[in-house]
């Protein structure tokens, strides 16, 4: 099992063209992803890694049923890009951009909330289940089928911590990287719900930051509706305030966000914290081999 | 981001009508007398210091005159001077208006219920994180509809505004909203808005506009806002660049690894001192320019900790060792590396023809950068 993604997904990548999204079609489609489309306006009749691209993702689905999409196009387009995945009717849209205005993500979001699209992302590696599928970036290589579910904010972080634990010999069901902006798609009390119901995810690793209050949120969540157990990890305890920490919404603003706020907000709830990202491959082997399959 | 001093915030007020004190900037104590004796601005006038820190009235920048003369005094006090770490270059001078009730009134982002949020308080004045909850109202906006005007009147009210004072307030919420919006703010805030008579007046305008939407906004674009020139320049070349206050340099790439680099460090009693994220680079030109601008910050030592997904370990390395050769020997600095996942064996090969090791541990590489930058060998 896994979340959101399966066998049955079908993915058309918006720019494609570019080079982002044409070295990462690639990448997908090595994961086992069924990529069936490429949509870059004024480029239908070619075609990129083999996969045929279409001008509008309304042509671009009439053609090949697609089901979820990938957006790498560039911060100043993003929203039209997402704007016409909804109203094609896509079901899934990872957004990989970076640097996207919150002003026009909060558009985006509500739009597509209306529309019954959900958002991964944006500025996000996007969403992988080990032998299924794979929407986004994550590299291939760090992967192993298993019991772990992983959600986090980080990029290259959670690319260490999914390799330590496939490293461990245990393995993740399914990643899901919402991403480093201030609103994002998909928030991890969005997320952990689905990881709940998976029946596979045995155990969820939640890897958060400073900035903004979705790990706070998290832990209420945690508390009332999760009975896996969960691993967290907090990165930017030594970030001085009012400094942005490379993404947009790793800043603590105002004394709010700060990483001691939701490591004990987590730890009220019942979670484990891990006080480095290395310490998490231990901690889930350790919690694994006491919780009952 | 961008945060506007305070008389750039208020252009942009003056620009969406809200009601502002007579006032100018000068640059000089010669154009603050002229401005007062011509009647610019009326006297008795406030001159503040046009800085971005808080807390100016406390700090001696802001002063009161009442005659040309004292004007000039004033302003020759404050120019100049240095206030928490930035050098006062402007002066904003106004009409010192008989002020009754502060309040406060401002528009962000509440992250949580992804909406904007309308924050009003009758303490306007002082620090709002300083003000009792409960005495804050909190009215999300969906940005689809705006503020409502049923949404302005229960601001009012909570303001404990009615009749002319109310009414005044009403035109300058729906201006903050607009501002909000079409200048892409994260915050707008007006703290204190005064009643004045029969209205309420703007004192003072907090602006700050969201860095990544520049590209629809070239007005700000020469406002250099409090980056250092370091980081100023790393912004040019568009490279994630941070200056803190310690000694070692943080090379990694993707912020949460490179903030769990540096909360490795201070674990260790390392305190970094410029942190850089390479992003998603795979182009071994970026690396190197990237490192010759931490060359630039004179760190102590650095630590160079990336993981290789899409970016691979052997361009990083490539990129790494062809700028340690551009670095003039008197300004070599100890490196660490611990550089892991794609083509890791061929990556690690390239430092080791260069004389440096990669530490695959966490753990041990930090310690050694620490240790590196306390004087001992890495």
């Amino acid at each position: 099992m896994s979340v959101l993604v399966d066998g049955r997904t079908r993915v058309v990548v918006q720019g494609i063209t570019g080079h982002q999204g044409t070295v990462h079609t690639r990448q997908m489609r090595l994961f086992g992803t069924q990529v069936v489309a490429g949509v870059t306006p004024g480029k239908e009749g070619s075609s990129v890694e083999g996969v045929p691209v279409y001008n509008s993702m309304a042509r671009a689905m009439a053609a090949t049923s697609a089901n979820a999409s990938c957006i790498f196009v560039p911060a100043p387009f993003a929203r039209d890009a997402l704007i016409e995945a909804v109203d094609a009717g896509i079901e899934l849209v990872v957004i990989v951009t970076e640097h996207i205005p919150f002003h026009d993500m909060l558009t985006m979001y509500h739009y597509a909330r209306i529309r019954g699209t959900r958002i991964i992302g944006p500025n996000c590696p996007g969403i992988a289940s080990p032998g299924l599928s794979k929407v986004g970036i994550i590299p291939n290589v760090v992967f192993r089928p298993g019991p772990v579910g992983v959600i986090s904010r980080s990029g290259t972080l959670t690319y260490e911590i999914v390799n330590g634990i496939s490293e461990h010999g245990l393995g993740e069901t399914t990643c899901i990287g919402l991403g480093g902006d201030p609103v994002n798609g998909t928030s991890f009390v969005d997320a952990l719900p689905l990881l709940e119901a998976d029946p596979e995810t045995r155990l969820i690793v939640m890897v958060g930051e400073i900035g903004g209050a979705a790990e706070e949120d998290a832990a209420d969540y945690i508390r009332q509706h999760v009975s896996k157990p969960v691993i967290g990890y907090i990165a930017g305890r030594s970030a001085p305030p009012g400094k942005r920490m490379g993404h947009a919404g790793a800043i603590v603003l105002r004394g709010k966000g700060t990483a001691e706020s939701k490591q004990a907000a987590l730890e009220s709830a019942g979670v484990q914290v891990a006080r480095f990202p290395y310490e998490i491959p231990d901690l889930v082997a350790a919690r694994l081999s006491r919780a009952p399959p | 981001m961008v945060k506007l001093a305070e008389w750039r915030g208020k252009e942009v007020f003056r620009k969406y009508g809200i009601a502002l004190p007579k006032g100018t900037v000068v640059r000089s104590s010669a154009e603050a007398e002229a401005a007062t004796r011509t009647g610019t601005v009326p006297l008795p006038c406030v001159l503040k210091a046009q800085v971005l820190a808080g807390g100016r009235g406390k700090g001696g920048a802001v002063r009161f005159a009442a005659t040309p003369a004292e004007a000039r005094e004033a302003a020759e006090a404050i120019l100049g001077m240095e206030f928490k770490g930035e050098k006062v270059r402007e002066l904003l001078l106004e009409e010192k208006l008989a002020i009754g009730r502060e309040l406060y009134v401002s528009l962000t982002l509440d992250r949580s219920l992804r909406l904007p949020v309308l924050m009003v308080s009758p303490h306007g004045g002082v620090e709002i994180e300083s003000v009792d909850p409960t005495s804050i109202d909190r009215q999300p906006i969906h940005p689809f509809v705006g503020l409502a005007a049923y949404e302005r009147r229960r601001a009012a009210e909570f303001l404990g505004l009615t009749g002319p004072l109310a009414k005044s307030l009403d035109p300058i919420l729906a201006s903050l909203w607009e501002i909000f919006q079409k200048e892409d703010a994260e915050l707008v805030e007006i703290n204190p808005l005064a009643v004045v008579g029969d209205r309420v007046v703007a004192l003072d305008a907090k602006v700050i506009i969201e860095d990544d939407a520049a590209f629809r906004h070239s007005e700000y674009a020469e406002i250099r806002d409090d980056r250092t020139p370091l980081e100023e320049i790393a912004r040019e070349k568009e490279i994630a660049f941070v200056q803190l206050d310690g000694n070692i340099g943080v090379i990694a790439n993707g912020a949460g690894l490179t903030m769990a680099t540096l909360d490795v460090l201070q674990e260790y009693g390392g305190r970094p001192g410029v942190f850089l994220d390479l992003g998603g680079t795979d182009d071994p030109k970026k690396v190197a320019e990237a490192f010759l601008l931490m060359a630039r910050a004179a760190p102590r030592a650095v630590f160079l900790n990336v993981f290789g997904g899409v970016t691979r370990c052997d361009t990083v390395a490539t990129g790494l060792v062809e700028a340690m050769r551009q670095v003039p020997a008197s300004e070599r600095f100890p490196l660490v590396a611990r550089i892991r996942g794609n083509n890791e064996a061929e990556g690690v090969a390239i430092l080791r023809s260069a004389g440096i090791t990669s530490l695959p541990d966490l753990r041990e590489a930090g310690r050694a950068v620490v240790q590196a930058a306390q004087g001992g060998r890495p």
